[in-house]
């Protein structure tokens, strides 16, 4: 196709990922570099019959002026990235010197808001990914084995977590395991403990949060898989149990390895899709005992007072950890495309 | 499989099948029994006394006199105005799924038929565009939509939209382009078609099945979109997922749960339909991607 054709058919796409994807990037790079004016504040003497008193004020109207004339603040530099609120480096430095062993530093750490939100994403990233791998490919399994008239049902209920609004499908958990809900009631005869509640403590939401990631993304692995299994050579397979392959072998050795272009496309789109993990903390409310990165830019921008400058800041960070997150990918497409073209 | 390779012992058959069982009830079991609670009140949905009296409806049948109510759906639908959300949402999905296929029909089409470098290095840079987070793109937005007073109108939300749609769009119609045949719109040119003209008359009669998979995809992504519309549309034009969050601010006081549960299932209804008469699309669309990636 000339360069002349091709540029015209890629245009309107092209032209819209670019303003509405490559230029609020831009946006949010400078944006990170600056922060709100400071407030005028003008001092007036009122003098009164028992002397002069000093009274300091906001001037609106000049602060307003101000931010009319330069809507994005002033010129902060990295001085955002480096505050309390994100990557905190005076504080960790405090922390550094004055806890006595690792784990103290840790957990002065952890307690500053953007660990805290790094943290719970890169767990939920590390956790739920494989999980949502190995329960796909076992479910793909048992769903191959069925017969031919129960796929057809299976399949519909499975694509119901997956298909259903990540924010309802949360909400929807959420007042299960509320203390008064029905999972909620069954956990608290189980553990024969009335104030049990998903929700007080850390690590329960953690785990909760954990376990709805898991339900929601296990039918997407789990089609990928079960449509690549549709599609391993008999013969392979067949060969192998001559050969006296167990079934378990025959999983390990054939099915595994032929599915593996697969395997690596799960993969991937979960990382990118857990990377952001967000709305189920809305729907669950989990923000006092976990915040994501997205979560983070949220709290951020809404509101009455949005605060742009962080927001852009934890964006910035947050699109360097999606950089650090594909970078192997990326080398990965690299190496087969040239190996391709050679 | 052939028969032989599908034989297998008996305790495997069992706990598999019991694998599959399982995960068919944690799959279903919450839709069905938030279907059920809301047709109840919040005194049965959220019992304190006993869960069963969400089954049979004991405070239901109390206060309203029968075992069902349509009470939280009157509140969502007429009190609350979610009628109004809905249609917000229609909008938005219908032009979104519509200006999306169009741009990344002629878009995919492009990157499937160039043989160039740059085609593949547009679809690396779409990888990436599609591993951003939504929230990093939104916070780039808001302050530019403000200056230029665009914020909080619906078609600002649509171009949004179609934006962060496009790198999923050209990828998969890029794969669907490159199941039709080449020979197809280069014998129309030898013809003496102009390259879109071929498009157009050739290859748009042959698209449909994987436009149609696309569109679903588009379709989704728009439906299900929280961040987005929360966040750049105003309280008038709010869709129905942020109305449903907005609900949520209000569920300490009785009955306000119930608005939310009912919501919750009304936003549901038009999922479970897609999925039953696209199954198959949904499923092949999931897949096309992974084969070709």
């Amino acid at each position: 196709m000339p360069h002349r054709t091709f540029f015209w058919f890629i245009l309107p796409s092209a032209l819209a990922m670019l303003l509405f994807i490559a230029l609020p990037i831009v946006s949010v790079v400078i944006q990170s570099l600056y922060v709100d004016h400071d407030q005028v504040l003008v001092v007036s003497e009122n003098c009164g019959p028992f002397g002069c008193t000093q009274s300091t004020s906001v001037d609106a109207a000049a602060t307003a002026k101000l931010s009319e004339a330069a809507p994005l603040g002033r010129f902060n530099g990295l001085g955002t990235y480096l505050n309390r609120a994100h990557l905190a480096t005076a504080e960790i430095a405090q922390a550094w010197r004055t806890s006595g062993g690792m784990a103290g530093f840790l957990s002065q750490v952890m307690s500053l808001p953007f660990y805290k939100a790094l943290s719970f994403t890169v767990a939920y990233t590390a956790i739920v990914t494989p999980l949502v791998i190995l329960f796909g490919l076992a479910v793909a399994l048992g769903v191959n084995g069925l017969p031919r008239m129960l796929k057809g049902p299976t399949i519909f209920v499975s694509l119901l977590p997956m298909i259903v609004t990540p924010l309802i499908g949360s909400l929807i958990l959420y007042w299960m395991i509320d203390a008064d809900g029905i999972l909620g009631k069954a956990l608290q005869w189980i553990f024969a403990d009335p104030a049990l509640s998903l929700k007080a403590s850390p690590t329960l939401t953690w785990l909760t949060l954990f376990i709805y990631g898991i339900w929601h993304s296990t039918p997407f692995a789990f089609v990928v898989f079960y449509a690549g299994l549709q599609t391993v050579p008999e013969d392979t397979l067949e060969a192998a149990m001559i050969d006296g392959a167990s079934r378990w072998e025959r999983i390990r050795y054939v099915v595994v390895p032929y599915m593996s272009p697969l395997l690596v496309f799960v993969a991937l789109i979960q990382l990118m899709d857990n990377f952001r993990v967000f709305e189920p903390i809305v729907g669950f409310s989990a923000q006092a005992n976990a915040t994501s990165l997205s979560y983070a830019i949220y709290s951020d921008l809404r509101g009455d007072n949005a605060q742009y400058a962080s927001a852009a800041t934890t964006s910035v960070l947050t699109v360097l950890g999606v950089a650090i997150l594909l970078t192997p990918v990326l080398i990965r497409t690299w190496r087969d495309f040239n190996r391709k073209r050679a | 499989m052939s028969i032989a390779a599908q034989r297998r012992s008996a305790p495997l058959v069992l706990i598999s099948s019991a694998l599959v069982a399982v995960w068919i009830v944690v799959a279903a079991f919450p839709f069905l029994w938030t279907l059920w609670g809301s047709f109840k009140v919040q005194g049965d949905f959220f019992s304190k006394a006993d869960w069963m009296n969400a089954l049979w409806g004991t405070r239901t049948i109390v206060e309203t006199g029968g075992p069902f109510t349509g009470a939280g759906y009157e509140g969502a639908w007429v009190e609350q105005a979610f009628w109004k959300a809905a249609l917000n949402t229609g909008i938005v999905v219908i032009f979104t799924v519509i200006i999306s296929l169009t741009l990344g029909t002629l878009g995919g089409y492009a990157l499937a038929r160039s043989g160039n470098r740059y085609a593949f290095w547009i679809l690396m840079l779409a990888l990436v565009f599609r591993a951003m987070p939504h929230i990093t793109l939104v916070s780039g937005y808001l302050l530019p939509f403000f200056e230029w007073n665009l914020w909080g109108h619906l078609p600002t939300a649509i171009i949004v939209l179609v934006a962060i749609n496009q790198p999923f769009t050209l990828w998969m119609l890029h794969s669907f382009f490159l199941n039709i045949p080449k020979d197809l719109d280069e014998s129309a040119m030898v013809d003496g078609c102009t390259r879109f003209q071929a498009f157009r008359h050739v290859i748009v009669p042959v698209m449909w099945p994987g436009v149609i998979t696309t569109g679903l995809f588009s379709f989704l992504l728009a439906y299900n979109d929280f961040t987005v519309t929360a966040l750049l549309l105003n309280q008038d034009n709010q869709t129905m997922i942020p109305k449903i969050a907005s609900f949520l601010g209000s569920t300490q006081v009785e009955g306000k749960v119930m608005y939310a549960v009912a919501a919750v299932v009304s936003a549901t209804a038009p999922l479970f339909v897609l999925i039953l008469f696209f199954q198959r699309q949904i499923v092949s669309g999931l897949t096309a991607g992974a084969v070709k990636g």
